[in-house]
This record gives C-alpha cells, sequence and structure tokens, in this order.
C-alpha cells in the first residue's frame, strides 16, 4: 500500500521564524498553497532586518564567510529537493557554487573595494566600505533558485540584511532556500523572505523609509514606479548585474573615508 | 537692548586687536559687462533672450549679466557635448587626454590670484580661504585625475571601463570652482564631454574657467558651461541624452533629481545635504577641539553642506568648552571677504540670509539659549555674525534641519552610546568628527558613526585623493580619490 506523503506549507520566513501572512491569505501555485504576503508582513520584515543588521553587520568578515559557505554545505545536502523544484539540475549546481564563490569575498571586500589614500599633509587616511543597512530584494521570476541567490548573496556577504519579495510564479524554491537559511547559522532577521503579488509588495519595499537600497533586478513594467518611490529616502537602487561580481556586492556597500592627523 | 546685551555678552570675552585693513587688490580681475553661454568652444547668446545680474554678496554691486539659458539652450549644449564625445574626445589617446587635464591644472596655478579674488568676490567667502582651500584644491584635484586618465585599467582591473558620454553636472554656490573641479576633472579623465551648470549665484568663476579652456586649447564642446536658475538645471537633468547627471545641493532637489530620472537608466551620483555632528570627549585636547569646532562650523561661514553643526561634548567638560568656544569666537573677524584679515565673510545671497534668520528666529521661539560675539556688520551687503545656541533639545529644528549658515547648535551627553546615538538620529550621514586622545575610542566611533567621512582629531579636510560623499539622505557616489572614477565610466563585464 503507498505511502500518503506529508505535504509542506509554504511560509513566510520573517525574523527567523516561518509564520502565515498576518492577513490569512494565501495563493494557489506550482501546486501548493502559498502565503500571500501584505503590507503588514512587509514592514514586519523590515523591523525584523534592521534589528538584525547590528549583529550581522558587526560580525567579522572571516565569521560572516563561514555563515555563507554553511549555506552552500546546506544545500548541497537538499540538491535533490531543490533539483524538483527548480527542473534543473545545473541551477541548483550554479546556486550552491554560488554562495561558496561569494563566501570567499567577505573578507576580501574590503581589500579590493577600499584605499589607503595619499593626501597632501600630515594625515592618516582612508576609505573602507560598510554595509549601506536594510537592502529590498525584488527577486527575479526566473530561474526561481539561481536568480534569487545571485541577488541575495552579493547583499548579505557585506554585512546588509535583506528583505526579499519572492518569484511570484516560482516562489517554492524560495522558500525552501529560507529553510536552508534558517539551519544555516545566518542569524535570524538576516534574511526576510514575504512571497506574494509582486506588484502589490513591491513598491511597499520601494517606498519604505527604513530601507537603505532596492534592487529591481526582478522588477517589470513598474521600474520607473519603483524608483519615483525610492527617491523618498535616497535610496541607492541597484538595476543590474547578473553575473557573479564584487563589484555588484559593492553596490550594497557605503564608503567611509577617515582622517587622523599624524604627529607626536 | 535688552536682547542686544543678551546676544552680545562681552565679559568674559577680550578685547579683540584692532586690524590695519589689508585688502586684496581686485585689479587682477577684469570682468566683461556680459557673459553669453559657453557652448562649442565660442560664447553664444542664449536663445533664452535671458540675462541676471551676479551680485556681489558683500555689498550686493552687480559684477557682470550672466544669461540664463532656456530648454533650446540646454539642448544645444547637450547636442554639442554629444558630438564632440563622438567626434574626437572618446577616440582620443588616453595619454593626451591626461595631458589636457595637466594643462588645466597648471593655467589655475599661474592664475590662481585671480580666481581667488573673483570667488571671494562673487560668492563673499574670505580672500584667505578662496586663496589657501578653493584654488589649490581646485588645481591639485585636476592634477590627481589628470594622472588616471591614461591608467584606467590599473583603477577597474577585470572590468574593461569605458566613458559614460555626456555628462550633465550641476554644482551649488559654496564652492563654485572647486565644485567645478569636483565635476569636470574625473568626468574628462574618464573620457566623457561635459555640460555643467553653475549656481545661479556664483557664475563668474566657472565664466573665467572658460578662459582657461581657451588657453588649455580642450577641443570645442568637450566641455559646455551654461548658467541659469533651477529650470535650466533640470532642463539639463531630464534632457534624453545626458548619460549621467551629477548634483551637488540640497537633499530636497536631489529627491527631485531621483523622481526626474526613474527609469531612464541615467547614472546618476548625488552629494546633498548634512547635518553633521563633532563630538568632543572629556579627555580630548579642548584647545584644539575648539579650533576644530570654529573651523567645522564658522569655515565659509557655515555654507559647508559637511559642516559640524551640531557639537556634543561630553558632560564633564561642557562648561568649559563653551566658555572657550566663547572666546574665540570673539576673536573672529567679520567683514570685507576680499580683507585678508577676514576669517568669516558675507552670506552668500540675500536668500539664504532669509533662510538662517528664520531658523536662528526658531531657535529662539524653541528655547535655546543664543549667543553671537560683538561685532560689527557692515551695513550693504548681506551678513549673519557667528551664532551658537546652547541648551538645545535634539528635536528643535536648529538641531534636525541643515542651517547652511554660522550658527552651532551645542548638545551633551554622557557615554559613547548616546554620542552615536544622538549623533546618528538623523536622515543626513555625510561627515562627523570625534575628538579624543584615546586611540581605540577613535576607532571605535569612526565605526560606528553613519557616516561618509569622518574626522577624528581634525575636521574639514579636503583632498582630491580622498573620496568624499554621504550615507543615507547626504546622497550617494563619491567623489575624489579611486572612488571618484567609477561613477563616470561604464563597465563591460
Amino acid at each position: 500500500m503507498s505511502r500518503l506523503p506529508v505535504k509542506k506549507t509554504y511560509k513566510l520566513y520573517l525574523g527567523g521564524a516561518f509564520p502565515r501572512s498576518e492577513s490569512g491569505r494565501t495563493y494557489e501555485v506550482e501546486g501548493a498553497n502559498v502565503a500571500l504576503g501584505s503590507r503588514k508582513d512587509v514592514r514586519d520584515a523590515v523591523r525584523a532586518a534592521r534589528g538584525a543588521f547590528p549583529k550581522w553587520a558587526g560580525m567579522t568578515a572571516y565569521n560572516r564567510g563561514q555563515v555563507l559557505y554553511r549555506v552552500a554545505e546546506m544545500m548541497e545536502g537538499r540538491r535533490a529537493e531543490f533539483a524538483e523544484l527548480t527542473g534543473s539540475d545545473e541551477e541548483v549546481d550554479a546556486a550552491v557554487d554560488r554562495w561558496v564563490w561569494y563566501a570567499g569575498w567577505a573578507d576580501k571586500l574590503a581589500q579590493v573595494l577600499g584605499a589607503s589614500n595619499p593626501v597632501a599633509g600630515p594625515y592618516f587616511n582612508f576609505t573602507i566600505p560598510e554595509p549601506t543597512g536594510v537592502v529590498g530584494v525584488i527577486a527575479p521570476e526566473e530561474p526561481p533558485l539561481a536568480g534569487l541567490v545571485s541577488r541575495l548573496a552579493p547583499v548579505i556577504v557585506g554585512g546588509n540584511a535583506a528583505v526579499v519579495i519572492a518569484s511570484e510564479r516560482r516562489p517554492l524554491a524560495a522558500v525552501t532556500l529560507a529553510e536552508v537559511l534558517a539551519t544555516s547559522d545566518v542569524p535570524g532577521g538576516v534574511v526576510n523572505l514575504v512571497t506574494g503579488r509582486k506588484r502589490e509588495l513591491a513598491p511597499i519595499v520601494a517606498g519604505h523609509m527604513d530601507v537603505n537600497a532596492l534592487d529591481l533586478g526582478g522588477a517589470e513594467d513598474d521600474v520607473e514606479e519603483l524608483e519615483r518611490l525610492a527617491a523618498e529616502n535616497v535610496k541607492r537602487v541597484v538595476r543590474n548585474g547578473d553575473g557573479q561580481s564584487p563589484w555588484h556586492a559593492a553596490s550594497f556597500l557605503e564608503l567611509k573615508t577617515v582622517w587622523h592627523p599624524i604627529g607626536v | 537692548m535688552a536682547e542686544v546685551e543678551k546676544r552680545q555678552d562681552r565679559s568674559p570675552v577680550p578685547s579683540a586687536f584692532e586690524y590695519a585693513e589689508a585688502p586684496e587688490s581686485r585689479d587682477i580681475v577684469r570682468l566683461e559687462d556680459r557673459y553669453g553661454l559657453f557652448v562649442g568652444g565660442e560664447w553664444v547668446e542664449p536663445r533664452s533672450g535671458e540675462y541676471a545680474p551676479s551680485a556681489a554678496p558683500r555689498d550686493e554691486e552687480v559684477l557682470a549679466e550672466v544669461a540664463y539659458a532656456g530648454p533650446e539652450d540646454v539642448d544645444v549644449a547637450v547636442r554639442t557635448a554629444r558630438d564632440a564625445f563622438e567626434n574626437g574626445w572618446s577616440d582620443l589617446a588616453p595619454g593626451e587626454r591626461a595631458k589636457y587635464l595637466y594643462r588645466i591644472a597648471r593655467i589655475l596655478q599661474e592664475r590662481s590670484r585671480e580666481f581667488a579674488v573673483l570667488e571671494s568676490l562673487d560668492g563673499g567667502k574670505p580672500i584667505r580661504e578662496s586663496r589657501d582651500v578653493d584654488l589649490p584644491l581646485s588645481a591639485a584635484h585636476f592634477f590627481y585625475y589628470a594622472g588616471w586618465a591614461d591608467k584606467l585599467e590599473y583603477a577597474f582591473p577585470n572590468r574593461k571601463p569605458r566613458p559614460v558620454g555626456v555628462t550633465g553636472q550641476v554644482i551649488p554656490w559654496n564652492f563654485p570652482l572647486l565644485m567645478l573641479s569636483w565635476k569636470i576633472a574625473p568626468a574628462l579623465a574618464a573620457g566623457n564631454t561635459v555640460v555643467l551648470k553653475p549656481a545661479e549665484t556664483t557664475p563668474l568663476t566657472a565664466l573665467l574657467f572658460c578662459d582657461v579652456l581657451r588657453q588649455a586649447e580642450l577641443p570645442p564642446g568637450v566641455v559646455n558651461i551654461v548658467t541659469g536658475d533651477g529650470r535650466a538645471g533640470a532642463e539639463l537633468v531630464k534632457h534624453s541624452d545626458v548619460d549621467k547627471i551629477a548634483f551637488t545641493g540640497s537633499t530636497e532637489v536631489g529627491k527631485e533629481i531621483m523622481r526626474a530620472t526613474a527609469g531612464t537608466g541615467k547614472k546618476l551620483t548625488l552629494e546633498l545635504g548634512g547635518k553633521a555632528a563633532n563630538i568632543i570627549f572629556d579627555d580630548a585636547p579642548l584647545d584644539q577641539a575648539v579650533e576644530g569646532i570654529i573651523n567645522g562650523i564658522y569655515f565659509n561661514q557655515g555654507h559647508v553642506c559637511c559642516a559640524g553643526s551640531r557639537l556634543f561634548v561630553q558632560e564633564s567638560v561642557f562648561e568649559e568648552v563653551v566658555a572657550k568656544l566663547k572666546r574665540r569666537m570673539a576673536t573672529l573677524r567679520v567683514g570685507d571677504p576680499l580683507d585678508k584679515n577676514t576669517d568669516v565673510g558675507a552670506i552668500n545671497s540675500q536668500a539664504q540670509l532669509e533662510r538662517i534668520k528664520e531658523l536662528v528666529a526658531a531657535g529662539e521661539e524653541e528655547g535655546a539659549e543664543i549667543y553671537q560675539p560683538p561685532c560689527q556688520l557692515p551695513e550693504k551687503g548681506w551678513w549673519f555674525p557667528p551664532t551658537v545656541f546652547t541648551n538645545v533639545a535634539q528635536s528643535y529644528r536648529i538641531a534636525q534641519e541643515e542651517i547652511f549658515g554660522p550658527v552651532l547648535s551645542v548638545l551633551t551627553f554622557r557615554t559613547p552610546d548616546e554620542a552615536v546615538e544622538k549623533a546618528n538620529n538623523t536622515p543626513y550621514g555625510l561627515s562627523a568628527g570625534v575628538w579624543t586622545e584615546k586611540g581605540s575610542r577613535i576607532l571605535s566611533m569612526a565605526n560606528r558613526l553613519r557616516a561618509g567621512v569622518i574626522w577624528a582629531n581634525t575636521y574639514n579636510r579636503f583632498d582630491p585623493t580622498s573620496p568624499f560623499g554621504g550615507y543615507k539622505e547626504s546622497g550617494f557616489g563619491r567623489e575624489g580619490g579611486l572612488h571618484g572614477l567609477a561613477p563616470y565610466m561604464e563597465f563591460d563585464e
């Protein structure tokens, strides 16, 4: 007699927990009932991200690198599940390898992006990158896993916290990735995932006054509206850059320059 | 009279020395009565037909009439810049591009006194500052970026940098020539062409700069200067053939520019307002710190986006610092910008003076205590005395809003945590100052302050090699240094 499988409930990922949408809404997609996130869910996600930001940003770069590598390890163990959700072994491999690639960048960004500046005077002067804060990520619709990982890893490797609006048509891989993050020593709140209608959720992220930057990688016909909303608190807006690149990570980093006199 | 006594508390103040006047001669500057637009290497009449006077803040003398560009004028300038970009400039060997920039740097050095005098005349800043800060830094900026022009592949390894194209640049009135240099030098080094709009109250050094371009034999159309007011800036920002916008100015206008460029794919850098915290710990060398406070807020009449306008003093030394500060303020010489003894010059414009007065009135209204040292202000022109407010709450407008004038708000704190919390409690994040003898505390504060430039045991230092720019609503992108190049490049990755 065949065994009846236990089906998974696909929920939001907020502050390290997996709540349903506070709205009680779901939508049916990819054969599952997925949480239909609300304005309140997005706001909760931003609050969780803001709360998690200081600790994540304050960790040593070595430590953050190890946490990202741990994400790759955890994904590797669930390759079969991800392959089923994405329908592509290659995509899963690429996603895992991308985490490994960015993990190695954690303690190198400051050396590649920073500088010691030879000012014309008796001053010690240096420039270092720092995370900008909370980053809204509008994830690409496709590919459901590699697309998200390509946008998310460069955001968090430098110490930012993220609020992700998942692929609307292919959200299951994203929620499963959240389960991986929850078991990978990524502190709760560093990554928050809201599923639902992108048209409804993206403007809420773009206009939120406690979000510092916006990745529009998955925005479609509403880029102009989202960029206009982003102006309200001078968000850093990232429009493109799909390839793996430290410069993509740099888009979410501020540069701080410190001066000190040299003397006796 | 009671009002005057309250403001002019003479008791703790030593009597100021008498100084003989030491005016810098203005004969070195020869101005035209009227200036057109500088487009395609030539002076052209504005199609708009509009002109407006540019006045000297020190006595309201009209120095010259300046064209106000209309939409058609901006369009012609952009098309000229595009033509120059496509027909010559972008194909020029980078080493040759570098040599044009070196020429500009050298000519600025040679003519620096002329520029300094004109800058002080047109903008109102003390000649000591335009001579010792604005001009040397302007020349140094061109010299620094000249060297990058043929070394870009080393600046961006693995990235295949190429120029963006036509850049539209809009600059403010507080450091007219220096901001021009911050904009034009990296743009040209990267291989772009430029349409630059100077501020409406301070166009004259930008117009004199056109003569430097003539002497440097820069190909026509590579740099175009269109004078005018905010309308011309808005036209430039929305022009469909401008590939990159660089703006320095208020946060309010910066947001308008973001909205205007939304969805266009234009590259954008914004250097916006600030409300910097200057933090004095009780172990700081207080006399040095007081010099830093003075330099932080009264430099250039406080018309500085990174001015240290919020002073945070540790409670245990509050009274001592404020007493020293008031004594030092009383020695500031306010007056003719062309006088070599002047420390604080004229307010840049009538409009800015009104804005300062409004906020100072709000400070008194809300309950802060005002102090202004005794000083005689000239009768003609636009003036405001160095001002300090004590008894200021975080919520007061003078502690929240950018005043952009010689007005300091003093607040206190007890612990480093409290200092960080208060300092960061602003939508701005351009700069901050920290004064303490403890090295580990400097580094800890530098880490925790959310601002793009941290001055530790110094303030208001600038250098072409040193990136400058803000966090949060103070803007994004950096100017200066290696990092100031990237906003002027595209990358084929």
